[in-house]
């Protein structure tokens, strides 16, 4: 009998575990024609000066939509949007900062997927670059609708050099042409400083340079199968190498934080660098006597055809699962990602990219400033890529940056098989979460 | 007329019913997470949908999973050398200060002061203040004709200087070795002194017994806080990286340099909410929680040999 006992209360604790987490919900769509009405809430990241944007754009859709009212609540992040999913507490909308939650909200089902509305409201999805199509989307689930972009590209300090490198080649010769030294060979400004990890260096950023392909089409690791990145390994290690790793890692830390008046190239201490089309604010706000200049990445020199393109990553927007009301928050979402009105006015606020086609035509007042265009052109440009959505979020990018820590610093070993070797800690991930 | 084992009854339901609400507590807040907990470690569990069960597959991947060797293996060594480092600091200001006569709480509210300050704030500050090249303890050092290391940004000296944060807020140990030094008759000293003993004999023979209790209560608490240890070295890492992002990529400095600041529980956070692979976090947190449990039990049971 006592046996008997503990497996039934075995048993209890075991239903009531898994009693306790959360289960599917159905989420009916209304007829083609139907108003929506109501109160949504709206979680967003921003904060400060951003946060007013989205307050400004905000009260526009209010104005233009009397039956929804909008709460909405700033400096949200996305651990905390999915535990109050998870909880049953989630907001009607949640904006994420990262392209890398799409896939894990689709596969989940955190986000639900937006292809009803999309159908009965008629949105053309055309109007997205193919690029943004395929960071909201994963595994044909659209759960996600572009919230402006950022983009990637290169930074160069004019003062310094006319013109910037087109090709890795050149960066490497104008890197070194640009390094000063210390007499005692210590750095005192670096022409570029190619470790991984530093600013925004990011194998993301830099591996459109060489098309680098980052996941197969069944989700699995094809770092270690694509030989793009050995070129790029290459490449880096042969310029981390001139420098010496050890004096590189002693200039960085004497570097300023990358989001404060310090950082590197506002001070001159770097001469070019990749960063988001975001900076071009940064420059003018805290260092108005650096003439720099913007431009694609410099690319693979087996292509130098490539050149014009970047990185391309972006916000992104969805509809919880537990949304109270899915009509209104669709409503507002259709509205903040498909109304060129909206899109171009909160472009120019936040100083974003535009992510439809027809409010890159007519950017307002980016358009006009030549700094900010060439992001434009590099958001448009056919060989611009972006890191796909994975049922495992970033941890691709992780786990080779984790490598790649190592493999600068010269302890990696040979990097064909160190990055097989990421493939297979990558397929364990995406194993696991099912 | 009521029997004895009537009133022995009532008795223990008067007992059971004020304790109610702390065993009440006890099954919420820990019995059920923690079989919880046992339960997800055989599931993969996105927080969102219902776990599926699927056996063993999380625990034999912790085998393989070379992040766990990382991450473990740091946090034994900070397990190993900031808990007796943070103890012995502790013990050592908490004795000096003991024997201060004038100016007593002054002093003891400066020492005690560090542990006041945020973790996430007292380790930015002290990031800036190691800061090779622009940090004012370099730029010391140098005065002295001493070239200062890289501190958080080098491989060798991140855990160290991690070390070195934990002994600048050591003012929550300090002040509890402190009451108990306080409280150690001095009859006990002078009768010491009489037969003979000096001060070492008397710290070994008369102090040590005395703060027993406390000391075994700091290796208690220091070791499992250890095995939790994330703020310091999530915030450290990405300060020294000079990437403090706002956004995206919160971690992807974590470890920085080279992995050398990657703890246990910083991995758990990233595969359970960064990868969503819950299931897994749950099998990482299983474990260290019995690794806990195994050594504060070793502690209890072994402590008094020590002494």
């Amino acid at each position: 009998m006592p046996s008997i006992s503990r497996k039934m209360a075995v048993i209890a604790a075991i239903a009531l575990v898994s009693a306790c987490t959360p289960g599917e919900a159905e989420k009916p769509v209304a007829s083609p024609g139907t108003e929506a009405s109501g109160t949504v809430e709206f979680w967003h990241f921003f904060t400060d000066r951003e946060a007013k944007a989205i307050d400004t754009i905000v009260a526009d859709f209010k104005a233009s939509h009397p039956k929804i009212d909008v709460v909405v609540k700033s400096g949200q992040d996305d651990t905390k949007m999915l535990q109050a999913i998870g909880a049953g507490q989630g907001p009607d909308i949640g904006l994420s900062y990262s392209t890398d939650t799409v896939g894990k909200f689709c596969a989940s089902g955190a986000w639900l997927d937006l292809e009803q509305y999309i159908e009965r409201d008629g949105v053309d999805l055309n109007k997205l670059p193919a690029t943004v199509r395929s960071y909201t989307e994963f595994k044909g689930r659209r759960c996600a609708m572009p919230f402006l972009a950022d983009t990637y590209g290169f930074y160069y300090n004019k003062a310094l050099l006319p013109t910037p490198p087109r090709t890795l080649s050149e960066l490497t010769e104008t890197a070194k042409r640009l390094t000063k030294r210390k007499p005692d060979g210590t750095i005192e400004r670096a022409g570029f400083l190619p470790l991984f990890g530093f600013y925004e260096h990011s194998p993301s950023h830099l591996g459109p340079a060489v098309g680098a392909k980052w996941l197969n089409d069944d989700g699995t690791s094809a770092i270690g199968s694509d030989p793009a990145w050995l070129e790029l390994l290459e490449w880096q290690k042969e310029l981390i190498d001139w420098y010496g790793y050890d004096k590189l890692e002693k200039f960085r830390a004497s570097l300023g934080d990358e989001w404060s008046a310090d950082n590197a190239f506002h001070k001159g201490q770097i001469a070019m660098m990749v960063d988001g089309e975001y900076r071009i604010a940064f420059l003018r706000d805290q260092a108005k006597d650096v003439k720099f200049g913007t431009a694609p990445l410099p690319v693979s020199d087996a292509h130098p055809d490539w050149y014009g393109g970047g990185y391309v990553t972006g916000n992104v927007i969805g509809v919880s699962k537990t949304a109270k009301n899915p009509e209104a928050a669709w409503e507002l979402i259709r509205y903040l990602t498909t109304d060129t009105g909206a899109i171009v006015k909160l472009a120019n606020l936040i100083k974003n990219v535009p992510s439809t086609t027809d409010a890159l035509a007519a950017p307002g007042d980016l358009g006009n400033d030549p700094d900010f265009k060439v992001f434009l052109d590099i958001f448009a440009h056919p060989h611009t890529s972006t890191t796909p959505p994975s049922a495992v979020g970033p941890a691709y990018e992780e786990a080779f940056a984790t490598y790649l820590q190592k493999y600068q610093a010269g302890k990696g070993g040979d990097p064909g098989p160190g990055l097989k070797d990421v493939d297979k800690q990558i397929n364990q991930l995406v194993q696991l979460a099912g | 007329m009521t029997t004895l084992a009537q009133r022995r009854r009532r008795d223990r339901l008067t007992v059971l019913s004020f304790m109610a609400p702390v065993l009440l507590g006890l099954l919420v807040f820990l019995v059920y997470p923690l079989v919880a907990s046992v339960y997800f470690s055989f599931t993969t569990f996105d927080l969102v949908n219902t776990p599926r069960w699927v056996g063993l597959r999380n625990w034999e991947h912790l085998l393989q999973d070379a992040n766990v060797r990382t991450a473990a293996a740091n946090t034994l060594w900070l397990v190993a050398v900031l808990v007796p480092a943070r103890m012995l600091g502790a013990l050592a200001t908490g004795m000096l200060l003991a024997r201060f006569k004038r100016g007593a709480g002054l002093y003891r509210t400066l020492f005690y002061l560090p542990a006041l300050a945020p973790p996430v704030a007292a380790t930015l500050a002290f990031v800036f203040l190691f800061k090779p090249g622009t940090g004012p303890v370099n730029s010391l050092l140098a005065e002295i004709g001493i070239q200062g290391p890289l501190w958080f940004n080098s491989p060798d000296w991140a855990k160290p200087s991690l070390v070195l944060l934990g002994l600048w807020g050591v003012g929550d140990l300090m002040i509890i070795f402190l009451a108990a030094l306080l409280d150690v008759p001095k009859e006990q000293y002078e009768a010491a002194s009489l037969d003979g003993a000096n001060a070492a004999h008397q710290f070994r023979y008369v102090t040590l017994p005395n703060i027993a209790p406390v000391v075994l209560f700091a290796a208690v608490t220091g070791v499992i806080q250890t095995l939790q240890y994330f703020t310091q070295a999530a915030v450290a890492a990405s300060v020294a990286s000079g990437q403090a992002t706002t956004g995206g990529g919160v971690s992807s400095t974590f470890g920085y340099p080279e992995g050398s600041t990657f703890t246990y529980p910083l991995w758990l956070y990233v595969v359970g909410f960064r990868y969503g692979a819950l299931g897994y976090a749950n099998t990482l947190a299983v474990v260290l929680f019995v690794v806990a449990a195994a050594v504060t039990v070793v502690l209890l049971r072994r402590f008094r040999s020590f002494l």
